[in-house]
C-alpha cells in the first residue's frame, strides 16, 4: 500500500472535502476545551492528504488530551493507520493478513474485514515522523501514570539534544514523583554531556557518578571515544570505571540471588530426605516421587478451585503435606519397617516403590506434563535498579524454604516429639528403655520427612511443569545435598544446599548449564572421598 | 549351568542357520538376536553379582561401564560405515557432518582398528573403575554412600553424553551400523557369530568369576563383605582387594556392552540412566545374590518378562518391576535360586 496513488485524483479529493465538510459541524464549536471535539478535528485534518494539514492535525490530536490520541499517533508512526476508500472511515489495520482485519479508530469496534485494495494508507514524511516522535514522547511525559512518565523520560534520554534540557527542567518543576524526578535529572545530565560547554560536561559527569542507567553508560563511552579535553576524558573514565565496578557488583549479586534461589529449591527437596536419611538412617529412593505427589496435589487443588488460584495454592501446602506424609507412613509401615538395619535392601525396595508411584501417576493423570498456574502476585519482579531485578516467585520460594527449615528445626529441637525423634536416632535401645515407642516414632519421622517432600512439591510446581518424572530430576541432587552437608544435620543440609546452588550458578556462565552440573557432581564425588562425613559431621556417640 | 549354556550356544545358531524356515525347530534371527542380548545382560549381571554378592559393594553405576564398553564398540562400528553414511563423508560420522565439524576429534582416532577399539572396551571402563575405586575405597566410603556415589557417577556421565559437544552423537547416540570386521551386521551368519561370541564371553566371564570366588581370594572377599574391619585388622589390605575386583567387574561389564551394541544396533546415553543401572541389581536380586548362576538366571527371567510385558501390557511393566523390587527384597532375600536351594537342604 506504500504506492498509494500520487497522481492527482480529483474525485477522491472532492470526496474527502465533502467528508470534511460533513464532519466539521459534528466536531462542534468548542475547539480546545472539548478533548473529543479537538481529537475529531485533528483526525479530519489527517485525512486531508496535505502534509501541512497533517502536521496541524497531529498537533491537535496530541494536545487534545483524548484517550485515543496516543494509539492513533502510534499507528500513524508505524504505518498502520488506513482510510476505508468506500466510506472514508479511519481504521487501524495490519495489512500482513488478507483480507485485512480492521478496527475503527473512533469507536474501537472491530469492523468487517476488507480486501487490501479497498484501503488507503495515511502516509507521512520525514518531518512528520520527527514531529510524531517528539509528540509521542510528550504525551507519555504528561501521562497521569508515574511509571509511564518514567519510561518516557528514559526513552527520551537516548535521543536528547542539549536543547531538550529546557523542556526537562520545566517538567522537573511540576514533577512530584521521586522516581520520575531521578529519571529527569539523569536525562538532564545526559543532555548536558552533549552540550559543547566543557564546564557543563564536567558538572554532568560528577552528577552521573555511579548512575546505573544503561543510556548513561553508553553516553559516557561515546564521550570517551570522541576527541575530548584531557580533564573531561579523565573524569569520564573515572566515572565509567565506578559505573562498571557497580555493574559487576550487581551482576554478582544477581548470580548469588539465582544461586540462592536454586539452592533453596535444593534445600526444600533435600530437607525431608535429611530427616529420613539422617535421623532414622533410611535411604528413601521414593523421596522424589513424594515431591511429585505434592506437586500433583497442587495441580488437583487448582482444578478444584479454578477461580481462586492463590487460595488453592495456600490450601495445597497442608494438603500436600497430608497426602505425601500419609503415603510415606504407608510405605514405612508396609515395606521399610521390615528392612531396618539393611540399608542396601531398603534402597532397592524403596526404588521399587518409586517406580510404582511413578507409573500410578502416569496412569491416573496421563504421562503428559501439567502446568500449574501461579497467582498474580507471584508473577512479576522486584526492580531494584536498572540492571538488577529479582523475580517474585523465586523470592517467595527462597523465603518459603527458609520458613520450612525454621519450622522443622524448631519442631525437632523444641517439641516433645522432636525430643523423642532425636532420642531414638541417637540411641534406640536406651530410648525404648525410657518408654518411647520407637516403632511409632519411626513411622512419624518418616511421615514428617515425606510430608516435607510434599511441601517441596508445592513450591516446585510454581517453578516447573508437573510431570511423572519430576521426582527423578531431584532425587540425585537431593542425595548430593544431604551427603555433602553431612548426614543427620539440618544445618548441614541448609548450608550444603545453598552453597551448591550458588556454586552451580557461578559455574554456569563459564561452563554452560549441563557442564556446571557435571562439575558439581564430580566435585561432590571427590569431596566425599576426602570427607566421607560431609561438611558438618555428627559428633559423639550418634556418629557411630 | 555351563552345560546348558554350551547346549544353547550350539543349538540356537544351528537351528537358525541350518534348519529350514518351514521347520518347527527353526529359530528366527529375531529370537536369536534377542537371546544374544539376554546373554550380554547375563554377563553384566554376573559382573554385578561379583561385587555385590561377594564383596558387598552395591554398585548402582555398572550401567555406566556397560555403556562405555558399548560406546567404544559403537565408535568402531561408526568408523566402519565409511562413506556409506547419509552424507557420504569418508572420515566423519554423519552426526559430526550434521554438526558442521571439520575433522575427527582426537579421542576418535584409532577406532577404525578393531584391536584398538577392543583395547578401549577393556581400558576405558577399567580405568574409570580403577580411578573411582581408588578414590572411594582408600577413603573407606562404604555401604549406602558408595551406592549413591556410583549412581552420581553414572548420572554425571548421562548428562555429559547427552551433550552434542562431547562428540558421541548426543541424544541420538551412535547408530546406523553397517558391518563388523567386514561382515554385514544384517546377515544371519554374522548374527549367529555374535550370538556365539556373547555366549562364549558369558561362559568365560562366568568361569573366571567362579574361579575367583572359589579361590582363597574369593574367601577373602566374603570375609570383607561380612566383616570388613576384622579383615583389615587381621592384616589384609582390604582396599586393594576391593579395587581390583571392582575393576575386573567393570571390565566384564564393558565387554558385555561391546557385544550388546552390534546386536541391538544402537548405543545412546539412555544406557547411562540411573534406572538402567539399578535394574541390573534387581536381576541379581531376583536370581539370588552370591551364586553367579543366580545372576544369569535372574537376568534371563527378568528380561524375558520385560520383553513380554512391554509388548503385551506397556503400562504394567513398571508396576511389575516396582513390585519385583519390593517383593524380592521383602520376601525372597535369597532370590529364586534360594528357593531351590532350600528344597535341596530339606531333602
Amino acid at each position: 500500500m506504500q504506492s498509494a496513488p500520487s497522481s492527482p485524483c480529483s474525485f477522491k479529493t472532492l470526496l474527502i472535502l465533502i467528508l470534511t465538510a460533513l464532519l466539521l459541524p459534528l466536531a462542534g464549536p468548542g475547539h480546545a476545551e472539548d478533548p473529543k471535539a479537538q481529537f475529531t478535528e485533528g483526525t479530519t485534518l489527517l485525512i486531508q492528504g496535505d502534509f501541512e494539514q497533517k502536521r496541524n492535525g497531529i498537533q491537535k490530536i496530541a494536545t487534545s488530551g483524548d484517550k485515543r490520541a496516543k494509539a492513533v499517533l502510534m499507528a500513524l508512526q508505524d504505518g498502520n493507520l488506513f482510510l476505508v476508500k468506500k466510506d472514508n472511515t479511519l481504521v487501524y489495520a495490519n495489512t500482513e493478513n488478507s483480507p485485512v482485519d480492521i478496527m475503527s479508530v473512533f469507536s474501537g469496534d472491530v469492523l468487517k474485514s476488507v480486501k487490501k485494495r479497498k484501503l488507503k494508507k495515511i502516509t507521512i514524511n520525514n518531518t512528520l515522523r520527527t514531529q510524531l516522535k517528539d509528540v509521542l514522547a510528550k504525551i507519555d511525559l504528561n501521562s497521569p501514570d508515574a511509571k509511564v512518565r518514567e519510561e518516557a523520560v528514559n526513552k527520551l534520554a537516548v535521543s536528547l539534544t542539549p536543547e531538550s534540557s529546557g523542556l526537562l527542567s520545566e517538567l522537573l518543576e511540576t514533577e512530584t514523583n521521586s522516581d520520575v524526578r531521578d529519571a529527569l535529572t539523569t536525562a538532564m545530565a545526559i543532555a548536558d554531556l552533549r552540550s559543547p560547554d566543557n564546564e557543563k560536561k564536567l558538572l554532568a559527569l560528577s552528577r552521573l557518578q555511579g548512575n546505573l542507567n544503561p543510556t548513561v553508560r553508553n553516553e559516557i563511552q561515546r564521550l570517551i571515544s570522541e576527541k575530548q579535553d584531557i580533564s573531561i576524558r579523565n573524569k569520564a573514565e573515572s566515572v565509567l570505571s565506578t559505573i562498571e565496578a557497580k555493574t559487576t557488583l550487581y551482576g554478582l549479586a544477581e548470580t548469588i540471588f539465582f544461586g540462592l534461589s536454586l539452592g533453596s529449591v535444593l534445600v526444600l527437596a533435600a530437607i525431608g530426605l535429611a530427616i529420613t536419611f539422617g535421623v532414622i538412617g533410611v535411604i528413601n529412593m521414593a523421596h522424589g516421587e513424594l515431591i511429585m505427589l505434592g506437586a500433583y496435589t497442587t495441580y488437583v487443588m487448582q482444578q478444584m478451585l479454578p477461580n481462586s488460584i492463590g487460595i488453592a495454592l495456600f490450601l495445597s501446602i497442608p494438603a500436600a503435606f497430608i497426602v505425601s506424609g500419609l503415603t510415606g507412613i504407608v510405605i514405612e509401615r508396609s515395606v521399610i519397617r521390615f528392612l531396618y538395619g539393611r540399608p542396601l535392601e531398603t534402597l532397592l525396595a524403596t526404588f521399587g516403590v518409586s517406580l510404582i508411584l511413578q507409573q500410578a501417576v502416569r496412569s491416573v493423570f496421563s504421562p503428559l506434563n501439567r502446568s500449574v498456574a501461579s497467582p498474580a502476585w507471584m508473577s512479576g519482579s522486584l526492580q531494584i535498579n536498572p540492571i538488577l531485578s529479582l523475580t517474585t516467585n523465586r523470592i517467595t520460594i527462597l523465603i518459603f524454604s527458609l520458613l520450612v527449615f525454621t519450622g522443622l528445626y524448631l519442631l525437632l529441637k523444641k517439641s516433645s516429639i522432636g525430643l523423642q525423634v532425636r532420642a531414638v536416632s541417637q540411641n534406640r535401645n536406651m530410648a525404648r528403655a525410657m518408654g518411647i515407642r520407637a516403632a511409632k516414632v519411626d513411622a512419624l519421622t518418616f511421615g514428617l520427612g515425606s510430608g516435607i517432600a510434599g511441601i517441596a512439591g508445592v513450591a516446585l510446581s510454581q517453578l516447573t511443569n508437573v510431570g511423572p518424572n519430576l521426582g527423578q530430576a531431584y532425587i540425585i541432587d537431593s542425595f548430593m545435598v544431604v551427603v555433602f552437608g553431612g548426614v543427620g544435620n539440618l544445618w548441614g543440609t541448609l548450608i550444603g544446599g545453598l552453597s551448591l546452588g550458588v556454586a552451580n550458578k557461578f559455574l554456569e556462565p563459564w561452563a554452560g548449564a549441563v557442564l556446571a552440573k557435571i562439575l558439581i557432581l564430580v566435585f561432590i564425588i571427590l569431596f566425599i572421598q576426602k570427607r566421607p562425613q560431609g561438611l558438618f559431621p555428627q559428633k559423639g556417640r550418634a556418629a557411630g | 549351568m555351563l552345560g546348558l549354556l554350551l547346549l544353547t550356544t550350539l543349538v540356537v545358531p544351528v537351528c537358525n542357520l541350518l534348519v529350514p524356515d518351514s521347520s518347527g525347530l527353526h529359530i528366527s534371527t529375531y529370537t536369536m538376536t534377542l537371546l544374544g542380548k539376554y546373554l550380554c545382560y547375563a554377563l553384566l549381571a554376573v559382573a554385578v553379582d561379583l561385587v555385590w554378592g561377594y564383596l558387598g559393594i552395591l554398585s548402582l553405576g555398572h550401567g555406566a561401564f556397560f555403556a562405555l564398553g558399548g560406546y567404544a564398540m559403537g565408535m568402531y562400528l561408526m568408523r566402519q560405515i565409511g562413506s556409506r553414511g547419509m552424507y557420504g563423508n569418508p572420515v566423519l560420522p554423519d552426526f559430526m557432518v550434521f554438526l558442521n565439524w571439520q575433522e575427527l576429534p582426537w579421542f576418535w582416532h584409532g577406532f577404525h582398528w578393531f584391536w584398538f577399539a577392543m583395547l578401549m572396551v577393556i581400558l576405558v571402563p577399567g580405568l574409570l573403575a580403577l580411578a573411582f575405586g581408588w578414590l572411594a575405597f582408600r577413603s573407606r566410603v562404604t555401604g549406602v554412600y558408595l551406592s549413591i556415589m556410583t549412581q552420581a557417577l553414572t548420572y554425571a556421565l548421562l548428562l555429559a553424553f547427552f551433550r552434542n559437544e562431547m562428540g558421541f552423537g548426543g541424544n541420538n547416540g551412535l547408530t546406523d551400523f553397517k558391518d563388523i570386521l567386514g561382515f554385514s551386521l544384517q546377515s544371519d551368519a554374522t548374527r549367529a557369530a555374535l550370538f556365539i561370541a556373547s555366549a562364549a564371553a558369558l561362559g568365560l566371564g562366568y568361569l573366571s568369576c567362579l574361579y575367583i570366588t572359589r579361590s582363597r581370594l574369593g574367601r577373602l572377599c566374603t570375609a570383607i563383605r561380612d566383616q570388613e574391619n576384622r579383615t583389615r585388622f587381621i592384616g589384609y589390605r582390604v582396599e586393594n582387594f576391593k579395587l581390583w575386583i571392582f575393576t575386573f567387574s567393570a571390565i566384564l561389564a564393558g565387554i558385555a556392552g561391546a557385544l550388546y551394541v552390534p546386536q541391538v544396533g544402537i548405543i545412546n546415553p539412555g544406557e547411562f540412566a540411573p534406572l538402567a543401572s539399578i535394574e541390573i541389581v534387581i536381576w541379581v536380586a531376583v536370581g539370588g545374590r552370591a551364586t553367579l548362576y543366580g545372576a544369569v538366571a535372574g537376568a534371563l527371567m527378568v528380561n524375558y518378562a520385560k520383553s513380554y510385558l512391554t509388548g503385551a501390557m506397556p503400562d504394567a511393566w513398571l508396576f511389575a518391576l516396582g513390585a519385583l523390587f519390593v517383593l524380592v527384597t521383602l520376601l525372597l532375600p535369597r532370590g529364586v535360586t534360594g528357593l531351590l536351594r532350600k528344597k535341596e537342604v530339606n531333602q
